[in-house]
């Protein structure tokens, strides 16, 4: 019995820290609108930046927990909503979405880049030193005290604000009409600042409660906001007294399995994947509302002409045979991704672009197809390609299914869960038979891949299985430009830009929605094994949620409605990077950056960069044109010769006043 | 006595001109009516009166004073209230923090509340819920009730009958028609003509972002509104 008072004061401790965090997400939500992703990579950083202070400084704690808290947290906050949020109101769920996503992304690289992830940091818990409370048959720290007292103040006060106050109520309204807040004398700017700081310190203060409990590191802490999520999605993003409640389960959960999960090889992941299980789980089981915020704003998917599609195949082609024929060995290994992580980021196009369907798991799905072959394929036979597409395309259709309740945020929600279940069970799993086949996963270390097999001659060389990418990515672009001009790639626009309308006209939703996640995940399943072999071995941690981020960003950056998104993502991904880093070996930090910087400039350029550079060249061709048929069009012929301007009148009455 | 004036407004949208000069004044105690075709300005108009959208050319007068490009705020602490097409009311607020989202105005919650719930009823007995869950009618109601609440010099209306019962919108009208009683300018657009007609004290039309009739409404409007509304030749 001691035991399970003892595992509960852990778990309750645990659940305090989530309520924290997911109360500041929460807030954050319900001011302004949007779900950030970031959250928890703000705690992060405020717990590194406690730890300098503290720790790597020698500061007093009070000190260093003043600035953090009241001068860092808030600075952060602020910065975020006058660089990003702000200029972001205008935008869609999705590019808001995106750029939390690339804060995460950001923060992530930055904290590795400034604290060296491979040197230790612990972090004395607070008042250390203290003898625990006893409270009947359990055993309290003082630490773990404060973390409970410390939720408890939050909740009360957040409680307050939101419910009792002006500022508050001029908080929530921001979300639901910014012009109305004006038109009632009030500045709906301050209040999403106000709701930004806050948010801030609520994760900063979450990130220094827990962080002397465990490893500091980057990518994790970001993460564990993974459990402050499902808490959030207990309360569904608007109830604090729900979110509370989440928390203590999750907490609970966690510390139980701990405790009580019978010893054996198969399940250490599960209690790692237990809050992405049950924020998977709370997804489906509780209805969501309309989400807030939703002006959605559909990106373009413009229709490729067939003439600009061969001549992208074309150029795909030669510019993997041309990089394989000059490369050395040691260099297509580095650069051979260009065409395999292309298909990754191609397999965006139709689910993301055409359908409006937000994955945040498809490197995962390359991790499936990479799996596949690496079992199936060692012996080069092409059926195993084939096995390969086929088994990521089934992993899809299985993510299609809660995608039918899902969407928007909830969708790429349940997508990142699904990922990280994947990341930290099922890819770990040692090999298990089913129904007497054998099953064997990444081996708990790397698998090794083999080059498929031609005309009886071993495609095993970097050059070789460069050209196949290339062509196999070609062939992909092809496909995918022939679906946008099909029936069912105008049934998936129509899909994304009403579910409601859509169904009205007769089309089944289940079957199109299954049928496009099976799709992307087979081409990203594909693209996986072609990674795989290119890089010969390969572990879990190669797509894991944290490396598929900035795939995801890339290709957004390229524009998710344009087919030249898998060139320019594989391009745009790994060519920079490796050449900055091979110019000046120094900058391979700054170089891990680069990805989420540019995320973060997408408020520019909502649409994608494909789309604009295409603008700018037609604006120039049609200026060239423009500029030489004007003169030649006398203006009795206005109208006549040149299709008649709305602006021409005015320049007529112009000329006559004139004379 | 003219407590709105605009001289000459002009206003764009992206570059495109929609009003070409505006000459509209409302009076204390007077309803007028804005009367035009879909797409002619009038919203716009109203927009530019409270503040929210630019005068590229004119000026907007308030109380004899320039107000041309004042901040709305100041504007709406100043005592002018636009209430914007569709539901002026925050939905996921409840009754009671729409109200209190007016206290800026300078007047307490206390007394907001009551003259809200004094005026409609209905209100005070749904104080409590979401107004997104108030029928079209309520909301309506609500907004009124935000913008009278806290004694307006001005109140701008826009397209107030939207989605509303024929009966519902008479009765907001007969609302309409007692607070300029007593001493608001109320400057209503409407769409629907008939709706607004029966209470207005002035009217002009707007076709094409210019006024093309001013006068009033039993001046022969009736009338006319067909020709003005279809632009057929006069």
């Amino acid at each position: 019995m001691d035991g399970f008072a003892a595992f509960g004061i852990v778990g309750l401790t645990t659940a305090a820290v989530y309520a924290v965090i997911g109360s500041g997400l929460v807030l954050t939500y319900v001011t302004t609108g949007v779900f950030n992703f970031a959250h928890g990579a703000a705690g992060m950083m405020a717990a590194f930046a406690y730890w300098q202070l503290s720790a790597g400084w020698g500061w007093p704690v009070p000190v260093a927990l003043a600035v953090v808290l009241l001068v860092l947290a808030p600075a952060f906050g602020l910065l975020a909503e006058r660089a990003l949020f702000g200029p972001a109101q205008r935008l869609g769920q999705a590019e808001r979405l995106v750029m939390t996503v690339a804060l995460l992304s950001g923060l992530i690289a930055l904290a590795r880049w400034v604290w060296d992830p491979n040197v230790p940091r612990p972090l004395p818990t607070f008042f250390a030193g203290r003898a625990p409370l006893r409270l009947g048959p359990a055993t309290v720290t003082w630490h773990q005290g404060l973390t409970m007292v410390v939720a408890v103040a939050v909740a009360a006060g957040l409680w307050v604000l939101l419910h009792r106050t002006r500022t508050g109520a001029e908080m929530r309204a921001t979300v639901d009409d910014r012009t109305l807040v004006v038109l009632a004398g009030g500045d709906p700017v301050r209040a999403s600042r106000a709701a930004w700081i806050l948010g801030t310190q609520l994760a900063a203060l979450g990130g220094i409660l827990i962080a002397p409990t465990v490893t500091l590191d980057a990518a994790q802490l970001s993460l564990l906001i993974v459990s402050a999520y499902t808490a959030a999605v207990f309360g569904r993003l608007r109830s604090l007294p729900l979110t509370f409640l989440g928390a203590a389960v999750v907490g609970c959960t966690e510390s139980y399995l701990t405790g009580y999960l019978p010893q054996n090889a198969y399940l250490p992941g599960l209690r790692l994947a237990a809050p992405a299980l049950l924020l998977f789980l709370a997804l489906l089981a509780f209805p969501h509302r309309r989400l807030r915020g939703s002006d959605e704003r559909a990106g373009r998917a413009p229709v490729p002409a067939w003439r600009g599609t061969a001549l992208l195949a074309a150029a795909i082609v030669a510019a993997g045979t041309v990089l394989a024929a000059v490369l050395g060995e040691g260099d297509l290994v580095t650069y051979g991704p260009v065409f395999s992580l292309g298909l990754v980021a191609l397999s965006y196009v139709p689910l993301a672009g055409y359908a409006g369907q937000i994955s945040l798991c498809q490197l995962s799905m390359a991790g499936v197809g990479a799996v596949v072959w690496a079992h199936l394929g060692a012996d080069g036979a092409w059926w195993a390609l084939g096995a390969a597409v086929a088994v990521a395309a089934l992993a899809g259709a299985l993510v299609a299914l809660p995608a039918l309740r899902l969407s928007g945020v909830y969708l790429a929600l349940g997508t990142a869960a699904f990922a990280v279940v994947l990341d930290r069970w099922i890819f770990t799993l040692p090999s298990f038979e089913v129904l007497g086949v054998r099953i064997a996963l990444f081996d708990q270390g790397s698998v090794e891949l083999a080059g498929p097999r031609l005309f009886g001659h071993r495609l095993d060389g970097g050059a070789e299985l460069m050209v196949l990418a290339a062509v196999c990515l070609a062939l992909a672009t092809v496909a995918v430009a022939a679906l946008r001009r099909s029936r069912y790639g105008r049934r998936l626009v129509a899909l994304r830009d009403s579910e409601a309308a859509y169904a009205t006209l007769g089309g089944g939703l289940l079957v199109a929605k299954v049928a496009v996640f099976a799709l992307s995940a087979g081409i990203a399943g594909l693209g996986g094994a072609l990674y795989g072999m290119q890089l010969r071995s390969v572990t879990a941690d190669q797509f894991s949620l944290v490396a598929g981020l900035p795939v995801f960003l890339v290709a957004v950056i390229g524009g998710l409605g344009a087919i030249g998104c898998g060139l320019f993502t594989g391009t745009a991904y790994i060519g920079p990077v490796n050449l900055l880093v091979a110019l000046a070996p120094g900058s391979q930090n700054l170089v891990a950056l680069l990805p989420g910087l540019a995320g973060l400039g997408l408020a520019r350029n909502p649409d994608g960069l494909i789309p604009a550079m295409r603008a700018g060249v037609r604006r120039l061709a049609q200026g060239l044109t423009a500029r030489r048929g004007e003169s030649e069009v006398p203006v009795e012929w206005w109208g006549v010769r040149r299709p008649w301007r709305p602006e021409d009148g005015e320049v007529l009455a112009r000329g006559i006043a004139g004379s | 006595m003219n407590v709105l004036e605009l001289r000459g407004v002009r206003a764009a949208h992206d570059g495109i001109t929609v009003l070409h000069g505006v000459d509209l004044t409302a009076a204390a105690g007077r309803v007028t009516a804005l009367l035009g075709p879909n797409g002619a300005g009038k919203t716009t108009t109203l927009r530019v009166a409270a503040g929210v959208h630019p005068a590229s050319g004119g000026r907007v007068l308030l109380g004899g004073r320039d107000a041309t490009g004042a901040d709305p705020r100041a504007l709406a602490r100043a005592g002018v209230r636009l209430i914007p097409e569709g539901r002026g009311v925050f939905p996921n607020l409840t009754v009671r923090d729409n109200l209190l989202m007016m206290t800026r105005t300078g007047r307490t919650r206390e007394e907001i509340e009551e003259a809200a719930f004094a005026r409609f009823p209905v209100l005070a007995r749904c104080a409590a819920r979401h107004a997104g869950t108030l029928s079209g009618g309520e909301q309506q109601m609500l907004a009124l009730a935000r913008g009278l609440a806290t004694d307006p010099a001005v109140l701008l209306l826009d397209e107030l009958s939207m989605g509303l019962a024929p009966l519902v919108v008479a009765r907001l009208y007969e609302q309409v028609a007692e607070i300029a009683r007593q001493g608001v300018a109320v400057l209503v657009v409407e769409q629907f003509a008939a709706a607004v007609l029966g209470v207005a004290d002035r009217a002009a039309v707007l076709v094409r972002g210019r006024v093309a009739w001013r006068g009033r409404p039993d001046d022969g409007l009736r009338a006319e509104l067909s020709a003005l509304y279809l632009g057929s030749p006069r």
